[in-house]
C-alpha cells in the first residue's frame, strides 16, 4: 500500500511537470551565450527588440562548450525541430549546418556590406547568406610588459624571436628563484583550439590552410614543416608539459597567476587579466601573433560567432528581423563598449567610444580584418573530421611521439583518404 | 489424487498466465526504451546515414565495416583509430578491474576484521562511490591540474617529484590518471561486493585453520579465495561490463585525446562530433558484439549459472 | 604484547588511515576549493584558509540551480518508482514461475544492460521527439529507465527466488489471486530488497549525464550533473572552478547522506542480491 502511495505521488509530480511548460505561438526563441555577461548582453538586446516590435523573445541558454553546443544544434536541426528559431553559430559551422538555415540576403538588404568581407564570404554557402556576423575573434599574443622591460627585450616579431626571448626570460627568472616561471603557454589540448593555434603557426610561415579553397590537401609542404619544427621544440623547453591538456582557460590561469611570459589567446583574456584581483594587472600587453621567420606574416585564426535563422522556424521573417537588429551598428557598439566583443563592422573600429573602452582594438585592426579562416567552408560537413586529424597529428608532434615529417605525411594521407569521393 | 493433480496443473497454468500478464508492462517499456533504439542503431550500421542529411540515407551493406575502393581498404576494421580505441579499452578494463579487485579485496578483508571505528571507515569508503561521475571527474581534473593541482603540490612537497607532472596531458600518464580516478571511484563497490561474499563464509574452517597454526596468507589462498570465487566472478562481470563501456569519466577528464580514447568515446565522436550516424552506429554495434562475446566467455570460464537453475 | 604483534598493529592502523585518506581526501579538497574564490583558487594548499560563501551564492543566482535540483529529484524518484513497480511484478514472474523461455528472457534483459549508452543515443532521440517529450522531464524519465530497469529486474528476481515456496502455496490454497500474492505476501518480505535496489537506481538516475545532456535544451529543464558540466564563467572560455566545486558539494552531500543512512542496507542488499548469481 505504501508503495502504491509512493507511486501515486510521483505520478502526480510527473503530471504537474508535464503541464508546466508554457510556450506561446507568437514568440521567437534565440540561443545566445550560456551564462554570465554574454547571456546578459544578449537578453538585454533581445528585450529591447521585443519592446520595439511587440514580439516576444525567449532566450534559450545552450551548452557553453562549443562541441556540446554543435552536437545539440545538429540533433535539433536534423530532427527539423522548431524549438530554436535563431541560432548563434561558430564561424566554422556555416559549412556544417548551412543546409538548415534560410538565406538572409532578402532581409539584410545590403547591410552585410558594412561587415568584414572575409566573414561574409565565410558565411555564404552555395550562394546563400546563411548567417550574419555578430562578433569576431582572432588569436593574439599576450606578453608581460614588465618582464620584457626588466630583461631589456623587445616585443618579438617572429616565432623564432619569441622562442628565444621566452627561453631567456624564463631562465633568468628561474635563476632568481621564480621556479614556476614558463616562457609560453597556448592551447595544446587535442581539441578545436589546437587547430586554431597550429593553423596560425603554419599560416605565419606561409604554409596555407591545410586544405585550399579548391579542396586540395595542401598541408604537407616545407613551410608547414618549418612551423611544426619550431612548435615541436616548445613543450618541456619553454612551455610546460601540461600545455598538452590546456584549453583557453588553463592557459589564462597560468599567465594570469604570473607564471608565463607569453600567452596565445583570444581577446577576452584582456579584460580578465586586468581585473581587480589579477596579479598581473597593468603588467600585460597585447600584440599580433609573430611572423614565421622574417619573410612570414602576422596572422591570427578567425573566430567569432554569427546569427542564423532556422528554416524550420514558424516565424522566419520575425526571426530574421531580430537577427538584423542584433547585428546592427548600434547593438554591436553597445556590446563592444560593455563587453569588449569585437565588432564585425569596420566603421566601429574608428568609433571613439569603442576605442576608449578597448584601446588595443585600433592597433590590432589589421589582425582582425586579415584573420585566417579554417578550411570549414570547403570541407563542409567533414570539417570536424579534418580538424580532428589535424589536431591529433599536431598534438603528436608537440608531445614528441611523432616527427613533424611523419605527422604531415600521415595527415596528408588520411585527409586524402577522407576526401576520396570529394568533400 | 488425480483430482489434486488436475487442480495443481490448472494452478500452474493460471500462474504462467498471470506471469505473462505481470511481465508485459516491463517488456513493453523495455522494448520501447531499449529495443527500438537498438534496432535503429543496428539498421544505421548498414547505411551511410549522416545527421546533416538523414533523408538521403542509403543502404550500403557492410561498407561501414570493410570496403574496397580504388585499390585501398576502407572501413572500421582497417581504421587504426578504432583499433587504438579497442586496445585502449581493453587495457583500461584489464588494469583498472585488476587493481580494483586487489584493492577491493584489501579493503574488504580490513573491514571484515573487528576494530574500533569500523562503521566510520565503511562510511568513509562509500563516499567516492556516492559522488556523481561528472563531479568526481571535475574534482580530479582540478586536483591533477599540472600548475594548480594539489597532487603535484603534495608530491613535490615530500620530494617524490621535482617538476610538476601534467597527469592528464602527457601521453605516458594520461591513461594512468584515468585508471587512478576509476580505481578511486569504484573500489568501494568492489569492496562491498567482496565484503558481502566474506560475511556469509562459514567461520568453522577458519577456527580449524587457526588451531592447526596455518599461516593467514595460506588460509586466504586455500580457503577464502575459493569460497568467495562465485561472488568475485559476478563482481568482475559487473565491473568489467562497466569498464568496457566507460565514457563520461574519460570524456570529462581528457576529452577526445588519442591516448585515452575508448570504444564508447570513439563511437560518440563519430556519431555526434562527425555526424556520421552510419559509421558511428557500426562502431556501436561492434562494441556491443565485443562486449557480448567477452561476457559469454567469462560466464563460460567462470561457470556462473544464469536464470536456468531456479528452483 | 610482543614486538612483532606491535608492528603488526601499527601496520594495520597505517593501512586503515591510508584507506580513509584516499577515500575522503578528494571530497575534502572539493569542499576546500568551494570556499575559495578569485586568484586564491590558483594557489594549491591543503589547509583551509579564508572561508568565502560567494561561490555558493553565485551557483544559485547565476542559473536556476534550485530548479535543477528539483528536476533531479523528480526524475530520480519517478524513475525509482516506475523501475521498482515494473521490476517487482516482473521479478515475481521470472523468479517464482516456471515457464518456457524464461532463461532467454533473463539473458535478453542482461544484454540490454550491456549495450553502451552512446549506442542508443540516436534511436532514443528519435523516440523522444516522436513522443513529443523532448526537453521535458518525462523524456529524461523514459530514457533513464534503460539504465535502471534491467538491473532492478535482475536483482529483485534473485531476491524473489530465495523466498520460501511454502508462503505462496499456502496463499494459493486459500484462493488468493497472483496480484494479492505479490502485493500482500511478497511486497512486505521484499521491502528491504526494494530499498536497496531503489537506492541503487536512485543513484544511477541522479548521476546520469549523457541522456540528460542530449535530451534537454533549456536551463530550466536540466538536471544537476548537466548543470554542473555546463557551469561557466562570465565569458565563453572562463571556467569557474570555485562555482563548480560549490555545486559539486551541494549535489554530493544528499547522496552521501543517503548512502551513510542506508549503508547497512546496501551492504546486506548486495550480499543477498547480486552475489548469489
Amino acid at each position: 500500500m505504501k508503495f502504491q502511495a509512493l507511486f501515486g505521488a510521483s505520478a502526480l509530480a510527473l503530471a504537474a511537470v508535464l503541464t508546466a511548460s508554457p510556450v506561446t505561438a507568437a514568440s521567437v526563441s534565440i540561443s545566445c551565450g550560456a551564462v554570465g555577461q554574454e547571456l546578459e548582453l544578449c537578453r538585454e538586446a533581445a528585450d529591447a527588440w521585443a519592446n520595439k516590435t511587440g514580439n516576444e523573445v525567449v532566450v534559450v541558454s545552450t551548452p557553453n562548450s562549443t562541441t556540446e553546443r554543435l552536437a545539440l544544434y545538429q540533433q535539433l536541426l536534423a530532427a527539423g525541430a522548431d524549438d530554436i528559431d535563431v541560432f548563434q553559430i561558430d564561424v566554422i559551422w556555416p559549412g556544417i549546418l548551412g543546409s538548415h538555415f534560410i538565406d538572409l540576403a532578402p532581409y539584410s538588404v545590403g547591410a552585410e556590406k558594412e561587415h568584414f568581407s572575409s566573414i561574409i564570404e565565410n558565411n555564404t554557402v552555395e550562394g546563400k547568406l546563411v548567417a550574419m556576423p555578430w562578433f569576431t575573434d582572432a588569436g593574439v599574443l599576450y606578453y608581460r610588459s614588465d618582464l620584457l622591460e626588466k630583461h631589456g627585450e623587445d616585443v618579438p616579431q617572429t616565432w623564432e624571436e619569441m622562442t628565444a626571448t621566452a627561453k631567456k626570460i624564463q631562465d633568468a627568472e628561474r635563476a632568481e628563484g621564480n621556479d614556476g616561471m614558463w616562457g609560453f603557454v597556448f592551447q595544446g589540448k587535442a581539441y578545436e583550439g589546437l587547430t586554431c593555434d597550429a593553423l596560425e603557426w603554419i599560416d605565419a610561415y606561409g604554409g596555407g590552410t591545410i586544405v585550399n579553397a579548391e579542396g586540395d590537401v595542401t598541408v604537407n609542404n616545407e613551410s608547414a614543416l618549418a612551423a611544426l619544427k619550431v612548435a615541436g621544440s616548445w613543450v618541456g623547453n619553454i612551455a610546460p608539459e601540461g600545455v598538452l591538456n590546456y584549453a583557453e582557460e588553463e592557459a589564462r590561469g597560468v599567465f594570469q597567476s604570473g607564471n608565463a611570459v607569453f600567452m596565445r589567446n583570444w581577446p577576452y583574456a584582456w579584460a580578465l587579466g586586468n581585473s581587480v584581483d589579477s596579479p598581473v594587472k597593468g603588467k600585460i600587453g597585447v600584440t599580433a601573433l609573430p611572423k614565421g621567420g622574417s619573410d612570414g606574416k602576422h596572422t591570427g585564426t578567425l573566430g567569432g560567432w554569427q546569427l542564423a535563422v532556422s528554416k524550420y522556424s514558424k516565424n522566419p521573417e520575425v526571426a530574421a528581423d531580430l537577427v538584423m537588429y542584433l547585428t546592427s551598428y548600434d547593438e554591436q557598439k553597445r556590446r563592444a563598449v560593455k563587453g569588449a566583443y569585437n565588432p564585425t563592422i569596420a566603421a566601429l573600429y574608428e568609433d571613439q567610444e569603442v576605442l576608449e573602452a578597448n584601446p588595443f582594438f585600433g592597433e590590432l585592426y589589421d589582425t582582425f580584418v586579415n584573420a585566417v579562416a579554417r578550411p570549414s567552408r570547403v570541407t563542409g560537413t567533414t570539417y570536424n573530421q579534418v580538424s580532428n586529424e589535424f589536431w591529433n597529428e599536431t598534438h603528436a608532434v608537440l608531445s614528441g611521439t611523432k616527427s613533424p615529417e611523419d605527422a604531415l605525411s600521415d595527415l596528408e594521407r588520411s585527409l586524402k583518404r577522407m576526401s576520396r569521393r570529394g568533400w | 489424487m488425480s483430482v489434486a493433480a488436475a487442480s495443481a496443473s490448472e494452478l500452474t497454468r493460471a500462474r504462467v498466465r498471470s506471469a505473462w500478464i505481470f511481465l508485459t508492462p516491463m517488456m513493453i517499456v523495455l522494448a520501447l526504451v531499449a529495443g527500438w533504439p537498438l534496432i535503429r542503431t543496428i539498421y544505421f550500421a548498414f547505411t551511410d546515414a549522416n545527421l546533416s542529411a538523414l533523408d538521403n540515407t542509403r543502404f550500403i551493406g557492410l561498407a561501414n565495416f570493410l570496403e574496397y575502393y580504388e585499390g585501398e581498404w576502407y572501413g572500421l576494421l582497417v581504421d587504426p583509430d578504432w583499433w587504438n580505441a579497442v586496445w585502449n579499452t581493453i587495457w583500461f578494463t584489464v588494469v583498472s578491474v585488476a587493481l580494483e579487485t586487489v584493492f577491493g579485496m584489501i579493503v574488504a578483508l580490513t573491514l571484515n576484521t573487528a576494530f574500533k571505528g569500523r562503521g566510520y571507515l565503511r562510511a568513509a569508503i562509500l563516499i567516492p562511490w556516492a559522488i556523481p561521475t561528472i563531479v568526481s571527474a571535475k574534482m580530479w581534473g582540478w586536483m591533477l591540474h599540472d600548475q594548480f593541482g594539489i597532487l603535484n603540490e603534495i608530491l613535490m612537497g615530500i620530494g617524490i617529484i621535482s617538476q610538476p607532472i601534467a597527469w592528464t596531458a602527457s601521453p605516458d600518464t594520461a591513461m594512468w590518471a584515468v585508471i587512478m580516478v576509476d580505481v578511486w571511484k569504484t573500489t568501494p563497490f568492489m569492496a562491498l561486493l567482496i565484503l558481502a561474499g566474506l560475511q556469509i563464509l562459514p567461520t568453522d574452517c577458519y577456527e580449524a585453520a587457526k588451531v592447526d597454526g596455518i599461516h593467514p596468507v595460506r588460509v586466504f589462498f586455500k580457503v577464502t579465495l575459493p569460497l568467495i570465487r562465485p561472488a568475485l566472478v559476478v563482481a568482475l562481470i559487473f565491473r568489467g561490463l562497466d569498464a568496457l563501456r566507460i565514457f563520461d569519466l574519460i570524456y570529462v577528464l581528457t576529452s577526445n585525446s588519442r591516448e585515452t580514447m575508448t570504444m564508447s568515446v570513439y563511437a560518440r565522436q563519430q556519431l555526434v562530433d562527425f555526424q556520421e550516424v552510419g559509421y558511428g552506429s557500426a562502431a556501436s554495434t561492434m562494441l556491443f558484439m565485443i562486449i557480448a562475446v567477452l561476457v559469454v566467455l567469462t560466464l563460460t570460464v567462470g561457470k556462473v549459472r544464469l536464470g536456468e537453475d531456479a528452483k | 604484547m610482543s614486538a612483532k604483534r606491535f608492528i603488526g598493529r601499527i601496520a594495520f592502523w597505517a593501512l586503515l588511515i591510508a584507506i580513509a585518506v584516499f577515500a575522503v581526501f578528494p571530497f575534502y579538497y572539493a569542499i576546500l576549493s568551494s570556499f575559495r574564490s578569485g586568484s586564491q583558487l590558483f594557489t594549491a594548499s591543503i589547509l583551509p584558509g579564508h572561508i568565502d560563501f560567494r561561490n555558493y551564492i553565485s551557483v544559485f543566482t547565476e542559473q536556476p540551480f534550485g530548479r535543477n535540483i528539483l528536476n533531479s529529484v523528480v526524475v530520480a524518484f519517478t524513475v525509482v518508482a516506475i523501475s521498482l513497480f515494473l521490476g517487482l511484478t516482473a521479478a515475481y514472474a521470472l523468479g517464482r514461475v516456471q515457464f518456457a523461455g524464461r532463461g532467454l528472457l533473463l539473458l535478453t534483459i542482461l544484454s540490454v544492460s550491456m549495450f553502451p549508452q552512446v549506442a542508443v543515443l540516436s534511436g532514443m532521440f528519435e523516440l523522444i521527439r516522436t513522443l513529443g517529450i523532448y526537453n521535458s522531464l518525462p523524456g529524461l524519465i523514459l530514457s533513464n529507465l534503460i539504465l535502471t530497469l534491467p538491473f532492478t529486474v535482475w536483482v529483485l528476481t534473485t531476491f524473489m527466488r530465495e523466498l520460501p515456496k511454502e508462503l505462496e502455496e499456502a496463499a494459493y490454497v486459500d484462493g488468493a489471486s497472483p496480484w494479492t500474492v505479490v502485493s500482500r505476501i511478497f511486497m512486505p518480505l521484499m521491502w528491504p530488497a526494494m530499498v536497496t535496489t531503489g537506492l541503487l537506481a536512485f543513484i544511477a538516475a541522479w548521476n546520469e549525464f549523457l541522456f540528460a545532456l542530449t535530451f534537454t535544451l533549456s536551463a530550466e529543464q536540466r538536471t544537476v550533473p548537466v548543470a554542473i558540466a555546463l557551469l561557466s564563467g562570465a565569458s565563453q572560455f572562463e571556467l569557474p572552478w570555485g562555482n563548480i566545486m560549490a555545486a559539486s558539494v551541494i549535489v554530493t552531500v544528499p547522496v552521501v547522506v543517503l548512502v551513510l543512512i542506508f549503508q547497512r542496507r546496501i551492504v546486506s542488499g548486495l550480499t543477498a542480491g547480486a552475489v548469489k548469481g
